[in-house]
């Protein structure tokens, strides 16, 4: 003991207790931490679902329930997959305004992608369900705009209109325009058929099919489409085209022909 | 004739050679006679109002119309045989289609100027419908239908039906998946025919819907047979209008049997000429600027597809109306199905049109007036007539509403069934409403008229009188103005005719003799038009104190 005493203000002792303190820490972390690499990726992610789960907490518990499960004002969240809640706050449908019209409706995004990845990694630690597609799935490369057309008319355009500017359903309700709609966006709506729309799992419409729709969407209805007729009047169809005919048509017509009467030959003019 | 020739001729050589325009229509004269004709028909008179042109609006996008449908025909394949499109819009290639798509497409984007023809073309088919409605609406509400010219609203009663059938066909013909919804709509109309309807559709489809025989079908009805019958109905029209002379507003100078106006040479032809070159730059502006029905956007025909937002052209709007908010009632009897939900809106379609085709009759015998009547009513001055006209075309324009109502749901956030239940009211409703505004403010502008002719113009000048008094300076009007407020003619109510004859004999009063009488007198009762100031009444405010 009088020998350790004794070289304790050695220069060197620091150095030795910091060592001795580093080799101890490590063998302690090493004794007890969990060892393989797998598990520690798994921690990883238990970190971004607890993130998850924070933010859940905070802006969707209050009507989905606090462990997802669903109370009156809210569905159960259980299975709905990443895919689901990548579109429904990635269009900032959710968190939904708390005085709801017939339907909730596409506003202002305020979460951070990262934070949505988050709240969908937490979703989907529920109940496995669809996930976030990959570019390569919903990207244009090998898409065929023309069979993507036929199953849009085939499958989308009951509700969606011929190109997409969406349309009426009961009660106030209605399909929204497609019109520049974010292609991830498009495919995860197919996937997990959010609110009215009916979903489209890749047994009814293949990934390819999707990949198709999406690209034919990109093709007729979107800031990239060019009209060769002109005006597009809204690509709602005969009702817009009939008002455009009476108003600029038939009002310039007329127009034209109270200005052609005004100005006659006049045989007396005092 | 032939001597008269050689006397001619001998004089003209004496003075030398006549000029050549005078010698081609010398030469026209002897085959065509048109030296009469020019001379009765080049001084014809015409009077001028911007309303009056309004016929001239249909009659050349009309013209408009059948020029640029022969260029589609030149391009056009009316064949439903299935092809698959190699063209050059992206989109669909590689898709089956008809020919009768294809070629479309073809005329859209392969044919020089194809798609500025087919946009005049269904622009001036939309606006030639709108202006025959709009001068339809002017001849109705000014009471131009009346005696000799019952026949022509016929006749353009006649030209605006067929107008409606020849755009349905022609909208048709492309074979896209509207205008493919659009027919298997008036199939299913035909199909609620009671009895009738099934072997119609099959005879019209050559089988079941759609067959492959619609198309041509339809070609042959759009470009030859209704054409061809408004042609003629056209040029009778304005035979008719040659033949009546033109009708005019009261005002000095005009009589029941003069026109004042202009003559048809120079002035007319001039004005009429330069006014076509007008329409159709219009047209052809606006077909420019604007996309009409995007065949392409639609997609080919498959009776297994639908789109939302599927509606006619405006002119069969009313139709769709009247199919989308009828409930979808049906009868089952005895293994039989009566679709009233679609049999109902059909014959709806029939009366609604019927109504207009019938006014000018009905009018007549409430009137029992058998003059004729070249001197146009301004509508105030009719104002029964005025708000049945109003209260039509309400309910045709919330027919409107109701064939649109998905559009007016999804523009204006709105309940698609509030819209329909609001449709459906107002369908009996509305035009109650109408009718009896309408006549409100037809008796309040009387009464305005009256004041002016009995009180003169107010001026808006304040004058105050040396005891304090503050009178408005009313300045007589004109001559002139006093005649046109006052020429209008106002019916007595029918009275039913003496019940007792000169022996004494009570005869049987008739029903219809009663229903006359009370027609009468919601027309013309009292309460039903203000009466006209009287020559004494004039007299009695004018001649007296001066402040008035």
């Amino acid at each position: 003991m009088k020998k350790l005493s004794a070289r304790r203000r050695h220069p060197l002792a620091a150095l030795v207790v910091l060592l001795l303190a580093l080799a101890c820490t490590g063998g302690l972390y090493a004794a007890f931490a969990p060892a393989s690499k797998a598990q520690a990726d798994d921690s990883a992610q238990s970190l971004t679902i607890d993130e998850g789960k924070k933010l859940y907490a905070v802006g969707c518990a209050s009507c989905h329930g606090t462990g997802g499960q669903g109370t009156s004002d809210g569905p159960s969240l259980v299975g709905v997959g990443a895919a689901a809640v990548d579109f429904q706050v990635g269009t900032g449908r959710m968190p939904a305004a708390t005085s709801q019209g017939p339907q909730v409706v596409k506003k202002k995004n305020i979460y951070t992608q990262a934070e949505i990845d988050q709240l969908a990694a937490y979703i989907s630690s529920l109940g496995s369900g669809p996930a976030v597609p990959t570019k390569a799935e919903y990207g244009p490369e090998g898409a065929d705009i023309a069979k993507g057309g036929e199953l849009f008319r085939t499958n989308c355009a009951q509700c969606h209109n011929f190109t997409g500017k969406g349309g009426a359903l009961t009660k106030g309700k209605f399909a929204p325009t497609l019109e520049d709609v974010d292609p991830k966006h498009l495919y995860e709506a197919m996937q997990t058929g959010p609110q009215n729309m009916p979903s489209f799992p890749d047994t009814t419409l293949s990934e390819q099919n999707k990949k198709d729709i999406i690209a034919y969407l990109h093709a007729v209805n979107s800031s990239d489409t060019d009209n060769p007729g002109g005006l597009e009047l809204g690509g709602v169809g005969p009702v817009s085209e009939g008002l455009f005919a009476w108003i600029f048509g038939l009002g310039a017509l007329i127009a034209v022909a109270v200005w052609v009467a005004a100005r006659t030959a006049k045989a007396k003019k005092s | 004739m032939s001597t008269t020739e050689n006397h001619d001729s001998a004089v003209t050589r004496e003075r030398g050679k006549a000029p050549a325009g005078e010698r081609i229509a010398d030469w026209a004269d002897g085959r065509l006679g048109i030296y009469s004709l020019a001379k009765s028909n080049m001084r014809k008179i015409f009077p001028d109002h911007w309303s009056f042109m309004l016929g001239e609006v249909c009659m050349y996008s009309f013209i408009i119309i059948i020029l640029t449908g022969v260029y589609l025909t030149l391009f056009f394949h009316p064949s439903m045989t299935e092809v698959e499109y190699h063209g050059s819009y992206v989109p669909l290639q590689g898709q089956l289609m008809s020919e009768a798509f294809s070629s479309t497409l073809h005329i859209s984007f392969d044919v020089r100027g194809g798609l500025l023809i087919r946009q005049i073309h269904h622009w001036a088919a939309l606006i030639f419908l709108a202006g025959m409605f709009v001068h339809m609406m002017r001849v109705f509400f000014t009471g131009a239908f009346r005696k000799p010219r019952e026949v022509n609203w016929l006749f353009g009663f006649l030209l605006f039906v067929l107008g409606m059938f020849t755009g349905f066909t022609g909208y048709s013909l492309p074979d896209d998946l509207l205008s493919g919804t659009g027919v298997r709509f008036t199939q299913g109309a035909i199909l609620s025919m009671p009895i009738v309807g099934t072997y119609i559709s099959m005879f019209l489809f050559g089988g079941e819907f759609p067959g492959h025989d619609f198309v041509a079908r339809f070609y042959s009805i759009h470009i030859l047979l209704l054409p061809g019958i408004m042609l003629g109905l056209m040029v009778g029209h304005l035979i008719l209008v040659f033949y009546h002379k033109h009708t005019q507003f009261a005002g000095p100078g005009k009589s029941n049997k003069n026109v004042v106006g202009m003559p048809l040479l120079p002035v007319y032809m001039a004005k009429a000429g330069g006014f076509f070159f007008l329409v159709f730059g219009v047209i052809a502006a606006i077909a420019a600027v604007a996309q009409i029905n995007p065949i392409w956007a639609m997609g080919p025909y498959r009776p297994d597809q639908v789109s939302t937002g599927a509606q006619p052209d405006w002119y069969m709007g009313f139709a769709e109306g009247l199919i989308r908010f009828m409930p979808g009632w049906e009868i089952n009897l005895w293994g039989h199905t009566l679709v009233l939900g679609v049999f109902i809106p059909l014959v709806l379609f029939g009366v609604v049109l019927a109504a207009l085709a019938l006014y000018p009759f009905i009018e007549a015998w409430i009137t029992g007036d058998k003059r004729e009547h070249h001197i146009l009513d301004r509508p105030r001055n009719a104002p029964t007539r005025t708000a049945l006209g109003v209260a039509w075309v309400t309910m045709y324009m919330i027919t409107l509403v109701g064939g649109g109502n998905d559009l007016w749901a999804t523009h204006f956030h709105l309940s698609i069934n509030t819209i329909t239940w609001f449709v459906r009211i107002f369908f009996f409703v509305g035009p109650v409403i109408a009718y009896i505004a309408t006549k409100r403010i037809c008796l309040g502008l009387q009464r305005r008229d009256k004041d002016k002719v009995l009180h003169g113009r107010e001026t808006g000048t304040i004058k105050r009188l040396p005891h304090g008094e503050f009178i408005e300076i009313h300045e007589p009007l004109s001559q002139e103005q006093l005649h046109t407020l006052t020429a209008h003619e106002q019916y007595e109510p029918a009275a039913i005719g003496a019940t007792v004859d000169e022996n004494g004999v009570e005869r049987k009063v008739t029903g219809k003799e009663k229903l006359r009488a009370k027609i009468s007198g919601a027309y013309f009762g009292e309460d039903q038009q203000i009466p006209k100031p009287t020559v004494e009444e004039y007299k009695e405010i004018t001649s007296g104190h001066g402040h008035h």
